[in-house]
């Protein structure tokens, strides 16, 4: 296997991703992304000099509205699916002491 | 009178003809999905009082004449990454399983106003992210041709309800394939549009650039009629294209006389099965003796449609996916430390071991240090391979080929090599990443008796190309049939 995953590496995309990976799966995740790596680097053997990325087949502009309400107030359905909330607010845990 | 083995077109016209009722319909659906479902779980929810309800409401419609469209009364599946108002949407995710819409996906919306009655959300891989509907948090579903095996993915859900009787159509929803396989591994027809044509306001998005939601159905001409319905112009997605082009069903016609269609010598090379290939070959042959220019060219690039695909899609995951943070809907975890501790929890114990495996993948190829090694050398190549398709389509009509190296494998086979199952994607991926319109219909069976799909690419815009081929070779095909029904009636 060409790329070597260090631990390192799984914990710093660990935090990238927001995951807490078990040691167990970090192992695999280590082989896993070397694989996946390995494979990708496939892309090398094309010479992509002067080629433009393309992130959009066709030709994508921004779409821009009046900030005008269209869909009237919905806010008590939506923070009935939040895990906890308060007052028509969501509840998360306390962030400043 | 069977009437599981009509056409979902069929079905609409004998509900206007007064020959059956739209809660007839319904009912019979769901004495189907009584019969079934335990083996093959092809739905996470069922909303049977809904649907008799709506039924109720649109047969009144059609009675007064307010309804005429081609699929009014007809039960329809929707696949659980489309938000449906007040049903339950889980994406077949723990993170999502408690997760109700306000509003409706603009497709759904769409095949409400056309009059089509939903009975339920259909099961598919967690986020679309998988080949075969087994990373399901909520079991895998079952191949109606053959239980032992998977019925593709990730709409695999919905290709399954539709080829064991269990709706009349459904929709799904294709990132690299994931209408255009099931479809193939389960014998019934599936259209991925070209990207743009379907709102995807509403959609659960997995690889934003890539995902087109369509249709999958009993037929050619069904597939016409709810494209028709789902395509338009939507002002809630910004990627939505105006096309004045979307009267599909006009293309139902049987002729195919001077079509030019290109197969790819590089689709037909190590990896392919010999049944697939011997099933994918006859049907071009097929088109060739109704009048098709059939010849064979190199599209070139195919083996690297797959590398840059998956950096895309997972790069593009990893930032969708960080909306599911335990804070504003879905599930959270019980025990945490402080805010950081309560996300990384609540998404380790949410998502299951595929999800984090390409969003880890996805994190790493945008991080610093990668983001042009990985991530911009991945948009290059697919510049590349958009540009290989605008030099074949300056020659062809289309490009004909096999859906999948394979039929549907067995259970348990895929998962435990993700590397591998991510290669039995390589004639549907390149799709996906050039924003074309490709279609899977059924051409035959393998000697397990397991289906196997003929895809037909278009350029973008298409479709109607497509449909007219898939129509006429339909037509000379004859009735595939679907499962525990034999032959249609």
């Amino acid at each position: 296997m060409a790329n070597v995953i260090s631990d390192e590496t799984i914990e710093y995309v660990g935090i990238l991703a927001k995951l807490e990976l078990s040691g167990e799966e970090k192992e695999q995740a280590k082989k896993d992304m070397g694989r996946m790596l390995d494979y990708i680097d496939k892309l090398n053997e094309l010479d992509t000099t002067g080629v433009e990325p393309m992130s959009h087949v066709f030709q994508v502009q921004n779409v821009f509205r009046e900030d005008v309400v269209t869909n009237g107030d919905d806010s008590e359905n939506i923070v009935k699916n939040a895990p906890e909330e308060k007052d028509g607010m969501f509840v998360v845990p306390r962030t400043v002491e | 009178m069977d009437m599981l083995a009509w056409s979902a077109v069929e079905l609409a016209a004998k509900i206007k003809q007064k020959e059956v009722t739209v809660k007839e319909a319904v009912d019979a659906i769901f004495s189907r999905i009584e019969e079934k479902e335990k083996d093959l779980n092809c739905y996470v929810t069922l909303e049977k009082e809904k649907a008799l309800k709506k039924a109720e409401e649109v047969q009144k419609k059609i009675d007064d004449g307010t309804l005429t469209g081609a699929l009014a009364g007809v039960p329809v599946a929707v696949k659980d990454n489309m938000c449906t108002e007040g049903i339950l949407t889980t994406c077949s995710s723990k993170i999502l399983s408690n997760f109700i819409p306000t509003y409706n996906a603009e497709a759904v919306s769409a095949l409400e106003r056309a009059g089509a009655v939903m009975i339920g959300k259909t099961n598919m891989d967690e986020f679309a992210m998988g080949s075969t509907t087994e990373t399901s948090a909520y079991g895998e579903t079952k191949n109606p041709w053959n239980e032992n095996h998977v019925p593709g993915g990730s709409s695999g859900g919905s290709a399954a309800a539709v080829a064991a009787g269990e709706c009349f159509f459904a929709l799904g929803s294709d990132t690299g394939g994931s209408i255009r396989q099931p479809a193939s591994f389960c014998g019934v027809v599936g259209m991925k549009p070209t990207y743009g044509t379907v709102s995807r306001y509403g959609l659960i998005a997995y690889g934003s650039s890539l995902d087109q939601i369509g249709p999958l159905t009993k037929n050619v001409e069904d597939c016409a009629a709810v494209m028709e319905i789902i395509a338009s112009h939507d002002k809630k997605d910004s990627t939505s294209l105006k096309r004045e082009d979307t009267d599909f069903t006009s293309a139902l016609k049987e002729d195919v006389k001077g079509l030019r269609i290109g197969i790819p010598r590089d689709y037909f090379g190590d990896g392919l099965d010999g049944e697939v290939r011997a099933a994918v070959l006859a049907a071009a042959d097929a088109l060739k003796e109704q009048g098709a220019v059939v010849e064979e060219f190199d599209l070139s690039l195919v083996e690297y449609a797959i590398p840059a695909y998956y950096t895309i899609a997972s790069a593009e995951a990893s930032s969708n996916l960080e909306r599911f943070d335990g804070v504003k809907y879905g599930y959270r975890t019980e025990q945490f430390e402080g805010l950081h501790h309560m996300y990384k929890k609540t998404r380790s114990e949410g998502f299951g071991a595929e999800v984090k495996r390409r969003i880890m993948l996805g994190s790493f190829v945008l991080s610093s240090g990668y983001y042009d090694a990985y991530y911009l050398k991945a948009l290059r190549t697919k510049a590349l391979i958009k540009k290989a398709f605008d030099q074949a389509f300056e020659k062809y009509d289309m490009i004909l080929g096999p859906v999948a190296p394979t039929t549907a494998p067995g259970l348990g086979k895929s998962l435990s090599d993700p590397l591998k199952m991510y290669l039995g994607d390589i004639y549907t991926i390149s799709v996906n990443l050039a924003g074309l319109p490709g279609i899977s219909v059924p051409c035959g069976k393998d000697q397990k008796g397991l289906p196997v799909g003929l895809q037909l690419i278009g350029d973008c815009f298409g479709e109607k190309k497509l449909l007219r081929a898939a129509y006429t070779y339909e037509k000379m095909r004859g009735d595939f049939g679907i499962p525990a029904f034999g032959k249609g009636e």
